[in-house]
């Protein structure tokens, strides 16, 4: 219940000593605020870190790598895998795997393909892709439609292409849905533009195409050029990884010791690193904010102690006069509550403020990206006011039993 | 009222213990004006500490009004203070960041009376005292006789059973002095049992009865038909 006698008392308290009271309260500011911009700037740090992975967080790469080296089963050494569609299919029997596409490259890997369309023609990465690439890569669409199975099967000659190819090789607030393009001297179909990974030039000018078509049409029906494969939800892709590798290398009697002949790239682990790493920041963010605060506690802690002392005589009136214990160290909790509470907030305010100001100006630059979203989340904003509350009340409880200890008799004659 | 039988009290630890009351045994009547004299370190400061619940004893039984005081807890105690007892003291003890009503309606704070109701008696009380008109004045606009009519008023408020006045006029002119003395005359006039420590002469002559302590006893008890 609002109690307007003990906040005109805790009021006038801190009208008598204005500075004190602000320097207490600036070391729990001070300790909140740095809480706040660590933890911003360590989040908006994690987040461009991940949105350079994409949709890619778990995705495996897998391709054919060196000769072998180790003969197998009586098979030389100098062997190179070629993957094929058996192979794929003996993947997809993995209970793990969730998502999966042959891709195929126009021209090689990390080629680009001459396009043309009309008069305007440019070179981009060219990749025969299935429908789950889509999913597997974060793809959304901007226009019309992603490449279906029907596609797939039937080997149309239809192309999806990145905002980037629109933007060259079509005019302003032209649709591209529905025009020809020709690629390697055959024309294809665009039948949709998607959205590549957010930041990732490469993936805006991607064209791609069924892989099945793409193989027939340019002649790579003899091998896929590499697989991208995804674990089911829950499943670690190291796990994947290690059973798809094995599945390829016996298929292909490759010594179980030879393990260069079948190349893959884990996402997952530089996910994870990162992820670690950031976790390591967070931590460590928390520990330098939270010592902040419990120095900036100590302070207040300090202060009240002061304040007690110096009003031991106040104390012992109130004492005197029907004052129970209860009251007296409610009394001096509130005080010490409202020093954090309010010193507190204003230190998330000023935090939160200055993180969206960082956001606002770097936004702006672009060639700093890592750090386009410092923000704080509301649970931790929550985690941060909870522990200036514990912090809060730790730093009352001596100064309040001292105060509720106050023997009345000592305070009275205390001159 | 306040019965007080073989109540010893000492200080320190065991091997250098301060017996300071050495078995007091004295009654009180309802209504009585009772003045408590004796030299520095007679004890009886201690005394007025016990009666007002500010102080344990060692040894002994304290009955106020009928009510055993004895190993109280802090909030029995200070119930029983809130409840039973009025204080005055030498430096009057006022709040400086309350005025006059507030000072005197504190006592009801904590009776948990709601603010209009104890600035009401408040208000009344400090007419009675004759500070009707000074009732916004904060401490530090008041005299001293002033302040301790606040006081007097405040230990009032609560219609408290006993008044407990520990050198009420100690810190005040001559004048001053027999204008409170009349106060408290007029409040026992009312009925009030009331018991002041006290090093003047003046002040234990216009009391009913004196009670003289000397060394942690009793010395010396006089009954007196009252000037009033």
């Amino acid at each position: 219940m609002f109690d307007l006698d003990r906040w005109r008392e805790i009021l006038f308290t801190f009208q008598q000593h204005k500075m004190r009271t602000l320097l207490t309260a600036f070391g729990v500011f001070w300790g909140i605020f740095m809480l706040v911009m660590l933890l911003g700037v360590g989040k908006s740090l994690q987040q461009g870190s991940v949105k350079n992975f994409g949709g890619h967080t778990n995705t495996i790469w897998m391709w054919s790598g060196s000769a072998t080296q180790i003969p197998y089963k009586g098979l030389p050494t100098g062997r190179r895998v070629t993957l094929k569609d058996g192979d794929l299919a003996a993947l997809r029997k993995l209970p793990e795997l969730g998502l999966s596409s042959s891709v195929n490259n126009l021209g090689g890997w990390m080629v680009n393909q001459y396009i043309v369309r009309k008069s305007k023609s440019g070179t981009f990465p060219t990749s025969g892709v299935e429908p789950e690439i889509f999913t597997l890569s974060g793809y959304t669409m901007l226009q019309g439609r992603a490449i279906n199975d029907l596609d797939f099967k039937e080997k149309r000659k239809i192309a999806v292409i990145g905002p980037t190819v629109a933007d060259i090789l079509f005019e302003p607030g032209e649709s591209p849905i529905g025009e020809e393009l020709e690629i390697g001297g055959v024309n294809f179909t665009v039948i949709g533009v998607f959205l590549g990974r957010e930041d990732d030039q490469e993936d805006q000018e991607k064209i791609l195409l069924p892989n099945s078509t793409l193989r027939t049409t340019f002649n790579q029906t003899g091998w896929i050029g590499h697989f991208q494969l995804a674990p089911k939800p829950g499943i670690n892709a190291a796990v994947l990884e290690q059973k798809a590798k094995a599945v390829i290398m016996s298929r292909h009697h490759i010594h179980p010791s030879d393990m260069n002949v079948v190349g893959t790239y884990n996402a997952q682990k530089d996910f994870d690193k990162v992820n670690g790493l950031f976790t390591g920041i967070k931590v460590f963010s928390w520990v330098v904010a939270i010592g902040t605060i419990i120095a900036g506690v100590v302070g207040v802690g300090n202060i009240m102690l002061i304040i007690v002392k110096e009003r031991t005589r106040e104390i012992g009136l109130h004492k005197a006069l029907g004052a129970t214990p209860s009251h007296i160290i409610g009394t001096i909790l509130m005080e010490t509550l409202i020093i954090t509470l309010i010193s507190g907030y204003l230190g998330l305010a000023v935090g939160v403020f200055c993180l969206e100001g960082l956001t606002s100006f770097l936004g702006q630059q672009h060639d700093v990206d890592m750090f386009a979203n410092a923000e704080i989340d509301f649970t931790t904003a929550l985690l941060a006011l909870a522990a200036l509350v514990v912090a809060g009340c730790f730093a009352a409880i001596l100064p309040a039993s001292k105060a509720a200890s106050v023997d009345p008799i000592v305070a009275l004659q205390d001159e | 009222m306040i019965q007080l039988s073989n109540l010893h009290k000492y200080y320190g630890d065991k091997n250098r213990q301060l017996h300071v009351l050495k078995g007091i045994d004295v009654t009180i009547e309802e209504g009585e004006l009772t003045a408590i004299m004796g030299s520095s370190g007679s004890g009886k400061s201690t005394l007025l500490n016990i009666l007002g619940i500010l102080d344990h004893f060692d040894e002994g039984r304290y009955l106020l009004d009928q009510q055993e005081i004895t190993k109280l807890t802090e909030k029995q105690a200070a119930y029983f203070r809130n409840k039973f007892i009025g204080f005055v003291f030498q430096s009057f003890n006022l709040l400086s960041f309350k005025n006059a009503t507030e000072n005197v309606a504190l006592p009801l704070y904590y009776q948990k009376v709601g603010r209009r109701e104890r600035n009401k008696k408040a208000a009344e009380l400090l007419e009675m005292v004759g500070l009707g008109d000074r009732a916004e004045h904060m401490p530090n606009q008041l005299s001293g006789g002033q302040k301790q009519r606040v006081a007097i008023a405040r230990a009032l408020v609560t219609n408290p059973r006993v008044i407990l006045a520990d050198e009420p006029t100690g810190a005040l002119d001559s004048k001053t002095t027999q204008e409170i003395m009349q106060l408290f005359k007029e409040v026992h006039g009312q009925g009030k049992t009331i018991v002041i420590v006290t090093h003047e002469k003046e002040i234990a002559d216009a009391c009913e009865r004196l009670i003289v302590l000397r060394d942690g006893q009793i010395a010396n008890t006089t009954s007196k038909v009252s000037p009033l």
